[in-house]
C-alpha cells in the first residue's frame, strides 16, 4: 500500500511538473515569436533585415527619428539573413499561414519582381499611400512597381565603386586616378604588376556567384534577357566579352577567387587584396579594418574594352523597404516609412557617414553631407563621387529570374576558367535557365 | 476479457502516442506533398499537370549531376568509412587495450558536432589560406596555397574526407555493440584451431556481425543520399555544381529561385524511390537466413 501511495505521488509531480514545463515554454515562445506582428491598438512593429551594420542599423536610426514625434513607438528588429529569409517567407506564404510574417520587411531589389510576381498578396500596395514615390530615383522606383502599382519604398542605392588601398598601389608606383576610367584591359596590365611587385591581387569575387559578370553586363548597357523575356546568353557579344575577360583575371591572378562571404570579405580587411569592387554597401565591410583608415580610396570600376556602349558604372544589390499583408498597422507602417525614409534628411545626414547608406531619395542627396571629407578614405569627399556614379549608372532588367541566371552565368564562368569552350557552355547555361522558366 | 486480449489492447495503447505523432507529423505531410508533386507552378500559384513533373527531371542536367554527384559520395565514401568503422571497432574491443573509453569517446566525439559548424570548420581548414595549406607548405609540399575548394576533384575529396570524420565513429559505436554479442570464447576456439588475425576477422567477426553491417550499410546509404549539410556548406555545392548533392539542389529550386515547390517534391520523392530500391537491393543480398 505505501509502495503504491509512494509512487501515485510521484506520478502526480511528474506530470505537474511536464505541464509546467509546457507552459512556461509556451510562455518564452511567444515572446521570441519573432515573425509574429502587431495588433491594431499596440504601436510596434516588426521588421525583418539582415545587416546589423548597415540596413538594420539605419532601421534603427529611423526608430529614433520617429520616436521624437512618437514617443510610445517601438521597432522590433529581427536580424534574419538573406538566405533565411527566402527560406522563411517560402515556407510561410506557401502554407498560407501569414501571421508568422512581419510587418515591414527588406527585399533585395532583384528579388522584389519574383515575390509580388509569385506571391501576389505578399507586399500591400503602397500607390495611393501618401508616399511621394515621385521623389525616389526613377530607375530604382522601378524594382517595386508591378502593374502601375507601387509595392515598396526604396532604401539605399547599390552603385558600384572600386575600393582600393593607395599605400600598397603606391608601392607599386600607381596612383588611384591611374585606375580611374579604365578599361578592363588596362586593368589586367597593371593588376599583373602590382601582384609581381606587392604579391597583391587587385580584387576578389565569390566564385559561387555571377555578380561581377551582371555588374561588367550592366556596365556595358547590355542584358541577360531577351525582349520576350527568354535568357539572351548564346551570341550575347557583352555577356562573352565579360566571360572573356572574367577567364583573364583568373589566370593572371589579378581578381582573387573565393569560395564563400565570410572569406571574400577577409581578403581586402586582412590583406589578400589590396581592393574590392562591389555595390557601395562594401564600404561598411571595408571600414571594419579600423586600422587601415585613411588608406582607403574609391573610384570607379574599369569598363569592358571593345564594347561601343560600355561605361564604368554600374550597380550591385540595393534593397527595398516593403509592408506585409499581414500588418495590421498599416497607417502607423506607412506612416513611420513616409516620416523616415521617404521624408527625413536627417536619417539619412545620420546613416551615410557612419554606413555609406547611399540614398534614392532625391531630396537627400542634396545634404551637404555628401560632400564632407571622408577619413577613411584619405579625405576625400567619396559620397559625392558615388552620387555622381549612380547618375550615370546604365539601367539593367534582373528580371524576374535572376537568381537561376546569375547560378548558370557562375557554373559557364567556372567551367570556362577552368578550360571549357565559352560557346558551348553559354549555351548549356542558356538551356538550364529555359529549363528552369519553364513548369 | 481475456488476459491475451487485455494485454494486446494495452500494447496498442502504449503505441498509440507514437503512432499518431508519427502518422500527423510524417505520414500526412508526405501525402501532401506527394500530392504536391502532381501540380507545377510557381509560388501558391499551382495546377495540376499529372506525371509532368516527373518527365521534367529526365531533363534536368543539373539534378542529373546532384544524382551523380551522391552516388559517388556513396560508391567511395561509404565502404570506406564502414571499413574503417569495423577496424576501430574490432580494435576497441581487445579485452586488454588500455583507455579504451578514452579512445571510443573520441573516436565518437566528432559525431556529436553540429553538422553546420563541422562544416565550416572543415571549410576554413581547407581554405587557401587554411591550415591544411599552411602544414603542407611548411613540409614544402605545395609551394603556393591549393584552393581545394575550386577544383571538382578536390572539392569531392575534401566533402568525403568531412563526411568519413564525422559518421565513422557513429558506425563503430553499432559495429561495438554487435562485436559485445558475440562470445569471447568462438575467437578462443578459433584461436585453438590455429586461425590468424586476419582468419578470424573475416570468418567470425565479419559474419557474426553481418545484421549490424546491413544496418550501418542502410543508414549509411540513406544518408548519403539525402546529404545535405556539407554541400551547402563546405562546397556550396561548387565549383560550378562539381560537389551539389540531390537535397541542396532540391533547396535551392524551391527556396532560392522562382520557387516550384511541385517540381520539388517530384525530385524529393525520386530520392525516396531511389533510397527504397537500394535498401531493397541491400536487404535481398545481405539477409540471406540459412
Amino acid at each position: 500500500m505505501k509502495k503504491k501511495i509512494i509512487a501515485f505521488l510521484l506520478t502526480i509531480t511528474m506530470v505537474i511538473s511536464l505541464v509546467a514545463c509546457g507552459q512556461s515554454s509556451d510562455g518564452s515562445g511567444e515572446k521570441s515569436t519573432s515573425g509574429n506582428s502587431s495588433d491594431g491598438g499596440d504601436k510596434t512593429l516588426t521588421v525583418w533585415a539582415w545587416d546589423k551594420a548597415f540596413n538594420i542599423y539605419a532601421m534603427q536610426e529611423a526608430e529614433k527619428i520617429y520616436q521624437k514625434e512618437n514617443p510610445d513607438f517601438k521597432l522590433n528588429i529581427v536580424e534574419v539573413a538573406w538566405d533565411d529569409m527566402q527560406t522563411q517567407l517560402g515556407t510561410i506564404l506557401s502554407s498560407g499561414d501569414y501571421s508568422q510574417l512581419p510587418d515591414i520587411l527588406l527585399m533585395q531589389d532583384f528579388a522584389y519582381q519574383k515575390y509580388i510576381m509569385t506571391y501576389g498578396d505578399l507586399f500591400q500596395d503602397l500607390t495611393n499611400s501618401g508616399i511621394d514615390f515621385s521623389q525616389f530615383s526613377e530607375g530604382k522606383v522601378a524594382n517595386s512597381v508591378a502593374d502601375g502599382k507601387n509595392y515598396g519604398v526604396p532604401f539605399d542605392n547599390g552603385t558600384e565603386i572600386a575600393a582600393y588601398r593607395t599605400d600598397i598601389l603606391e608601392q607599386a608606383g600607381y596612383t588611384i586616378e591611374d585606375l580611374t576610367d579604365i578599361t578592363w584591359d588596362r586593368f589586367i596590365e597593371i593588376g599583373k604588376d602590382v601582384l609581381d611587385k606587392t604579391g597583391y591581387s587587385l580584387f576578389s569575387s565569390q566564385a559561387a556567384s555571377a555578380d561581377i559578370l551582371m555588374q561588367m553586363i550592366q556596365s556595358a548597357g547590355g542584358s541577360i534577357w531577351k525582349e520576350d523575356g527568354t535568357p539572351y546568353f548564346v551570341d550575347n557579344e557583352i555577356l562573352k566579352e565579360s566571360i572573356k575577360v572574367y577567364k583573364e583575371l583568373v589566370d593572371t591572378g589579378v581578381m582573387a577567387r573565393t569560395n564563400s562571404w565570410d572569406e571574400y570579405i577577409a581578403t581586402f580587411t586582412s590583406g589578400k587584396t589590396l581592393g574590392a569592387i562591389n555595390g557601395c554597401w562594401i564600404m561598411a565591410s571595408i571600414e571594419t579594418a579600423k586600422d587601415q583608415s585613411g588608406l582607403w580610396n574609391v573610384t570607379n570600376m574599369p569598363a569592358l574594352p571593345g564594347i561601343s556602349t560600355a561605361t564604368n558604372y554600374a550597380s550591385q544589390g540595393g534593397a527595398t523597404w516593403g509592408i506585409t499583408s499581414n500588418c495590421k498597422n498599416t497607417e502607423l507602417a506607412i506612416d513611420f516609412l513616409n516620416k523616415t525614409f521617404a521624408g527625413s534628411k536627417e536619417l539619412y545626414d545620420t546613416i551615410l557617414p557612419s554606413s555609406g547608406a547611399i540614398a534614392t531619395w532625391t531630396p537627400a542627396g542634396e545634404s551637404e553631407v555628401y560632400a564632407e571629407p571622408q577619413e577613411f578614405y584619405g579625405g576625400e569627399p567619396v559620397f559625392q563621387l558615388i552620387t555622381e556614379f549612380a547618375t550615370k549608372t546604365p539601367v539593367f532588367n534582373t528580371g524576374i529570374y535572376y537568381t537561376e541566371a546569375n547560378d548558370a552565368i557562375a557554373v559557364a564562368a567556372t567551367n570556362v576558367c577552368a578550360g571549357a569552350d565559352i560557346d558551348s557552355e553559354l549555351k548549356t547555361a542558356e538551356e538550364t535557365v529555359s529549363f528552369n522558366m519553364g513548369n | 476479457m481475456s488476459l491475451r486480449k487485455k494485454q494486446n489492447i494495452m500494447g496498442w495503447l502504449f503505441l498509440a502516442p507514437g503512432v499518431i505523432l508519427i502518422l500527423c507529423l510524417s505520414f500526412y505531410p508526405a501525402i501532401q506533398a506527394l500530392m504536391l508533386s502532381f501540380k507545377t507552378g510557381t509560388g501558391t500559384n499551382m495546377q495540376w499537370c499529372g506525371l509532368h513533373n516527373y518527365m521534367r527531371i529526365f531533363q534536368d542536367k543539373v539534378f542529373r549531376q546532384s544524382i551523380k554527384n551522391c552516388l559517388l559520395y556513396l560508391i567511395i565514401q561509404v565502404p570506406i568509412m564502414l571499413i574503417l568503422g569495423m577496424i576501430l571497432a574490432s580494435i576497441l574491443n581487445k579485452p586488454n587495450l588500455k583507455f579504451k573509453g578514452l579512445f571510443r569517446t573520441a573516436i565518437f566525439l566528432p559525431c556529436a558536432t553540429s553538422l553546420v559548424a563541422y562544416a565550416i570548420i572543415f571549410r576554413s581548414l581547407f581554405a587557401t589560406d587554411g591550415f591544411i595549406n599552411a602544414i603542407l607548405m611548411k613540409l614544402g609540399i605545395l609551394e603556393h596555397g591549393y584552393n581545394f575548394l575550386s577544383h571538382p576533384t578536390s572539392a569531392r575529396i575534401v566533402i568525403i574526407i568531412a563526411l568519413i570524420w564525422r559518421w565513422t565513429g557513429y558506425n563503430m559505436v553499432f559495429y561495438l555493440a554487435g562485436l559485445q554479442n558475440i562470445e569471447y570464447s568462438i575467437y578462443e576456439a578459433a584461436r585453438i584451431d590455429g586461425a590468424n588475425l586476419f582468419q578470424t576477422f573475416f570468418r567470425i567477426t565479419i559474419p557474426l556481425l553481418k545484421p549490424t553491417i546491413l544496418l550501418t550499410v542502410i543508414m549509411s546509404t540513406n544518408g548519403t543520399l539525402q546529404l545535405f549539410d556539407e554541400s551547402v556548406n563546405l562546397t556550396m555545392g561548387g565549383p560550378a555544381n562539381a560537389s551539389i548533392s540531390m537535397s541542396h539542389y532540391i533547396y535551392n529550386k524551391a527556396f532560392q529561385g522562382v520557387p516550384n515547390f511541385g517540381y520539388t517534391s517530384a525530385m524529393s520523392f525520386v530520392i525516396l524511390i531511389m533510397v527504397a530500391i537500394l535498401a531493397l537491393l541491400q536487404m535481398k543480398v545481405g539477409d540471406k537466413r540459412d
